[in-house]
């Protein structure tokens, strides 16, 4: 077999297998049941076209891309094992740091392959590759800042300033500006590391408004700013693979991203630039109001005697990582025939679908995960409603009062249960900083202390309850 | 029809298949469906294959095709591996056990 036969017949063939891998891969994450075959269909994928790539006559040194390949695996495999669940959030940050670096740097090498040695690089392929190196680059730090904010090195909430959002932009035109001088002329290798600084400096000024609650739309748009890029190399390159692989990425991302905006009733340009959380200075004396409080005894009682439970889960509950002691409770509930639900808010957690990942690494079965819409209609007829760290999500202040920040975000109706009890440290303003009217309603039992150590108690109480 | 209109109508299509299919994803599967994406993605690999690989490449490009497969393939790695431990973890009820 020649050279040419591998290059022009078979790779290309190869190439086609792992884009239809790629689109079996993720049409079959519809379900859980067949989502683990996804995986693999995803993996041969990657690998014929990867064997196929080295295979190439045009690829002739190795030793480097062999010593790449061992150490990403060797990084790689333990990342995967030990990593605990409760850091999922920050670990698709920072492989989106990753995946956008790698793609940012191909652009840039292309670029001065393009400049000192191949033919004349065309207009069309100098337009792929800016919005290629420009969305790699701004996604690169974006990422690694979001990354910070999630795993607290960095403060969580938004950091603002006067004029913010007139610095930011122009930091993007100027980034845009020197990116569209380099399209018109390719040749002026001064202004790329500029054009470089510009994007990378961008991505940075992205995040630092942004707050913990709007993370899972924020990563979920860098998801698909990552897939992009990978979609614009496809482009300079030439590769249909490349440019379908991306492209799946990207929509994927941003339908995600769209599907959070939509669970908080706000625009993108409101979560990029609104810097949602610094209004806390707002509510005064909402601690002087009366509520209801209970000890766990009496929350184990009240659960114990009913019929349906609601629990309603929230960023708070991975914080305090109560997952595991909230399922022992669902199950020592259900075997005194209580029913036990979740019910899921699309934007409870730091991205989508935190919380679902959790709740199953405790064991919890899936099919007692429910979403916002299929369970808010059965709220009526819960007779508890059990919030673990969950706040503006079960606000009804986003359904009465008009002039709330969070007015028209859909809710959990937590507040339609017969009784509602809130686990919570303190009476506090949650993470945005809103009063949440549902802590004074009369049906409402406060559940005051440490999510996990509060759970823990009602396990035990319902124990002693099942001896009596 | 040139290469580049025929890359955007693959784009283009490729984009509304993954609209359709996503909108398929249930939300109980979201945060794998992000760590699956983003491993697709990495084939991004096969871009820094040709760079790092190519007989006359210069020592830049060498060193920035080195690190772009070492990080692409550090996502490829671990995020199908994470992707099938968090599915993994997803059961229905054993069969039996109320």
């Amino acid at each position: 077999m020649t050279g040419d036969t591998l290059n022009n017949f078979i790779l290309p063939i190869l190439y086609m297998l792992a884009a239809a891998g790629f689109i079996l891969a993720i049409k079959w994450m519809n379900s859980p049941a067949t989502a683990r075959r996804g995986v693999v269909v995803g993996e041969i994928g990657m690998l014929l076209a990867v064997v196929g790539t080295l295979l190439r006559f045009d690829v002739v040194n190795y030793q480097w891309i062999l010593v790449a390949f061992v150490l990403g695996t060797a990084i790689g495999i333990p990342v995967a094992y030990m990593m605990p669940m409760t850091a999922v959030p920050q670990r698709t940050a920072f492989s989106h740091a990753c995946g956008a670096l790698a793609s940012a740097l191909i652009g840039t090498a292309e670029y001065y392959k393009g400049i000192n040695q191949g033919p004349r690089v065309t207009t069309v392929e100098m337009t792929a590759l800016i919005i290629e190196t420009l969305l790699g680059f701004l996604t690169f730090t974006a990422s690694l800042m979001a990354f910070g904010k999630l795993q607290e090195v960095l403060p969580q909430r938004p950091i603002t300033y006067r004029g913010q959002n007139f610095v930011n932009l122009g930091v993007f035109a100027a980034a845009a500006g020197s990116g569209l001088a380099l399209i018109v002329a390719p040749e002026q290798t001064y202004l790329f590391p500029i054009f470089t600084a510009l994007a990378l400096l961008f991505g940075i000024l992205l995040i630092i408004p942004i707050g913990g609650a709007d993370m899972p739309t924020v990563i979920a748009l860098l998801n698909s700013y990552a897939g992009l890029s990978a979609s614009a190399m496809g482009f300079v390159l030439d590769n249909k693979m490349l440019i379908v692989a991306g492209a799946l990425d990207g929509s994927s991302g941003f339908i995600l991203a769209v599907i959070m905006c939509r669970a908080m009733n706000r625009s993108f340009s409101n979560v990029l630039f609104g810097a949602f959380g610094q209004l806390q200075t707002t509510t005064a004396a909402a601690g002087e109001r009366p509520v209801r409080s209970a000890s766990p005894e009496e929350a184990a009682q009240i659960l114990e005697a009913a019929r349906n439970v609601v629990v309603i889960p929230g960023y708070g509950m991975a914080v305090a990582q109560a997952q595991h002691k909230l399922r022992e409770m669902a199950d020592l509930l259900s075997k005194r025939g209580v029913n036990v639900e979740f019910a899921i808010h699309p934007v409870a957690g730091r991205m989508p679908g935190h919380m679902n990942v959790l709740l199953a690494e405790a064991d919890v079965a899936y099919d007692k995960l429910r979403e916002m819409d299929d369970i808010n209609p059965e709220m009526p007829m819960a007779d508890v409603a059990l919030i673990i760290g969950a706040n503006d999500v079960v606000n009804p202040g986003a359904e009465t009062d008009p002039k709330s920040p969070i007015a028209g975000m859909p809710i959990i109706q937590a507040y339609k249960a017969r009784t509602v009890m809130v686990i919570k440290r303190s009476m506090n303003p949650g993470f945005a900083g809103i009063d949440n009217e549902l802590y004074y309603m009369p049906n409402t039992i406060m559940l005051f202390g440490d999510a996990k150590a509060f759970v823990s108690s009602i396990v035990k109480e319902l124990g002693a309850l099942a001896r009596a | 029809m040139g290469a580049y209109e025929f890359d955007l109508w693959v784009f283009m299509l490729a984009a509304f298949l993954g609209f359709q299919l996503i909108r398929g994803v249930s939300p109980l599967l979201h945060t794998p469906l992000m760590s699956l994406t983003n491993a697709i993605s990495a084939i991004a690999v096969v871009g820094a294959i040709l760079i790092a690989g190519a007989k006359d490449a210069s020592t830049l490009s060498r060193i920035l095709g080195f690190c772009a497969v070492l990080l692409a393939v550090l996502n490829v790695v671990s995020g199908y591996l994470i992707t099938d431990r968090m599915l993994k973890m997803f059961k229905r009820r054993e069969p039996g056990k109320k």
